[in-house]
């Protein structure tokens, strides 16, 4: 062994180590733990900020009175008309593209990969390109885009998955159909917009960059319903999804069967992925910087990762998107371009102090 | 009593084979070496035992049960492999690469009991030290011990190791091998290893498997398997092989330079 067995140094006992993973688990809760009331914090400043004036401590109050009565006063109708839906979504959808990202990062084993990496966001744009320009698609009405969106983002994850069956689910074939798949409705999208009239084009740019202000509760009922399926399977999974970092063969070795769990965890990825920027548009960065940063507090083990990161990202799409309504008053900046800002120096300092080559 | 029969074992790529007509018997508490030159199908047959890796012909019994025939978790209950680059894609802790060896018996929440199996065979490896370390900071050495302690929680009857010395400085080296023995005795299991020192392999091994162009050439111990005339016909390398306080020793002198290039 190459352990310096110098003077000073004790071995360390099993009872040390007991002590030790002990410690080290409650400071993975106590982080979390630590999100969630920042969470509740930052939600409570965000619904004061607004041209109604609202202080914090009537927020709270109207939000627990809410809960069993149906908003009556016009304070209470802003609060839980107009500025919580999109609070709310903001706490889902940073819970959903974290999570998504942490997952897609573990299926590809590569720290670099987001929600995005193998073009989910490109199919949901195309999808709500072609509602918004040509006006077809899934469904009728104000619910057109968001089907569209969902249904080829959901499409794309499914193409993959089918070249993967043929190919073996390696990250490689995933990356590179990913690739494919992306560049294909990239350049799709860019026809629609060629041929497409001017304020419908406008339309779908706007629709790309990423808001949560289009947010109604019966959103994010939908929201809801897929991260309460998606995220609980994905916790089952979590720590065969340990295993793959070690390498395919060693998981298969530990019984794991790693084309399986790399499919499963990808599509359901995909189907939270779909099931927020359907509502939501583009929101970068949240599901790259979230894992990341979770990963350098409390370590690389999924079973915690996996929530950790999705506080995290709640965290900060909720202060991003505060951010954004209040920085360029009252001009609302669109969340998706905060996060783009806020996540390219964010992560060029992460990578500038990685200990060691990502690829 | 386990036995692993590897009987007439074919594989190979569309492009080419890589094994043909394979077969090998391994008792309890028996240490195989495979030697071999590089592409002699060494690795290989290694993945074929733990089914990561699909013979196309042949069969593979381990103690008279089909590993075809076995769930991917069963025979990971049965089968430890170590691979031959160890490296982890995310940071964890040693303690936790480790017990993610107990992944074939338990699917999501550890017990008790799991934790302490950890704990023992870090002790048993004198790597408790390493316990809370980042598995990614560790030396080859180390990481070696990791991956044979994770092998060893799965509690298999076979422990395959891939070339388990080859990032090695020859102190490790030795640790490493004497670590295999001593486990391989101790909890009456097998231990089928790819290698490429010959003397490390005949230092250590209880049968030599030496291998060549994807088939057997010669099984058995290692004073009949590891004589001048087979390492001249399967390595090109002219050599010296002599015995030394009950040791065998192999001494290279030179490479057999092909008629062609002469």
């Amino acid at each position: 062994m190459t352990r310096n067995r110098s003077v000073s140094e004790k071995v360390t006992t099993s009872d040390e180590i007991r002590t030790y993973y002990k410690r080290f688990i409650a400071r993975k809760l106590l982080f979390m733990a630590l999100l969630i009331i920042l969470i509740g914090l930052i939600a409570g400043v965000a619904t004061t900020l607004g041209s109604y004036q609202i202080s914090v401590t009537e927020v709270y109050t109207i939000i627990w009175h809410g809960l069993f009565h149906e908003p009556e006063t016009t304070k209470e109708l802003v609060v839980w008309n107009l500025r919580l839906p999109s609070i709310v979504m903001g706490i889902l959808a940073g819970i959903g593209l974290a999570i998504a990202g942490t997952t897609m990062q573990s299926v590809v084993r590569n720290p670099l990969a987001s929600p995005y990496t193998l073009g989910i966001a490109s199919a949901a744009g195309f999808g709500a390109a072609l509602a918004i320009i040509l006006g077809r698609g899934f469904a009728a009405g104000q619910y057109l885009i968001i089907a569209n969106a969902f249904i080829f983002a959901v499409l794309s994850a499914f193409i993959i998955y089918g070249l993967s069956r043929y190919r073996g689910a390696t990250p490689e074939t995933m990356i590179l159909a990913g690739i494919a798949l992306m560049y294909l409705f990239s350049a799709m999208t860019g026809i629609l917009q060629y041929f497409g009239e001017q304020t419908a084009v406008a339309e779908v740019v706007f629709w790309m960059f990423g808001s949560l202000g289009r947010a109604t509760w019966d959103k994010l009922l939908f929201v809801f319903i897929i991260l309460a399926i998606c995220i609980p399977l994905l916790m089952l999974k979590s720590w065969d999804l340990n295993t793959l970092s070690a390498g395919d063969e060693s998981a298969k070795s530990l019984g794991v069967n790693v084309d399986q769990t790399r499919v499963l965890c990808f599509i359901l990825a995909s189907i939270m992925t779909a099931g927020v920027i359907c509502f939501t548009g583009t929101i970068g960065f949240i599901g790259l910087v979230a894992p990341h940063m979770c990963r350098l507090v409390i370590g690389g083990d999924n079973r915690y990762l996996i929530p950790a990161s999705g506080f995290l990202g709640a965290v900060i799409l909720l202060a991003a998107d505060t951010v954004a309504r209040r920085i360029l008053a009252p001009t609302i900046l669109p969340v998706g371009l905060l996060t783009s800002f806020l996540g390219v120096p964010l992560f060029l300092y992460l990578i500038l102090r990685r200990k060691r080559e990502y690829w | 009593m386990v036995t692993l029969i590897v009987k007439d074992v074919a594989f190979g790529y569309a492009s080419a084979p890589v094994l043909a007509g394979v077969s090998l018997e391994v008792g309890t508490k028996e240490i195989v070496a495979v030697l071999g030159p590089n592409g002699a199908g060494k690795s290989t047959l290694l993945k074929c035992i733990d089914r990561i890796l699909h013979p196309q012909h042949g069969s593979i019994l381990l103690d008279g049960e089909e590993i075809s025939q076995m769930s991917r978790l069963e025979l990971a209950k049965k089968i430890g492999y170590i691979p031959q680059s160890l490296a982890h894609a995310f940071s964890i802790t040693v303690f936790d690469a480790v017990l993610m060896g107990r992944r074939p018996h338990i699917s999501w929440r550890t017990s008790e009991e799991d934790t302490e199996k950890v704990l023992d065979t870090l002790k048993m490896l004198h790597i408790e030290d390493l316990a809370m370390r980042d598995i990614n900071e560790l030396s080859g050495g180390q990481m070696q011990q990791v991956f044979i302690a994770r092998a060893l929680v799965q509690e298999p009857d076979v422990l395959l190791l891939d070339e388990p010395t080859s990032n090695l400085d020859i102190r490790h080296q030795l640790e490493v091998m004497h670590t295999i023995k001593s486990i391989v005795r101790k909890h009456e299991i097998s231990a089928i290893m790819a290698i490429h020192d010959l003397n490390l392999a005949a230092r250590y091994a209880d049968k030599i498997v030496l291998m060549n162009g994807g088939g057997i050439l010669s099984v058995g111990n290692p004073a009949t398997v590891i004589t001048p005339e087979n390492i001249r016909l399967v390595f090109k390398v002219d050599a010296d092989v002599y015995e030394k306080e009950g040791k065998l020793h192999v001494v290279p002198l030179r490479a057999i330079v092909r008629a062609t290039q002469g």
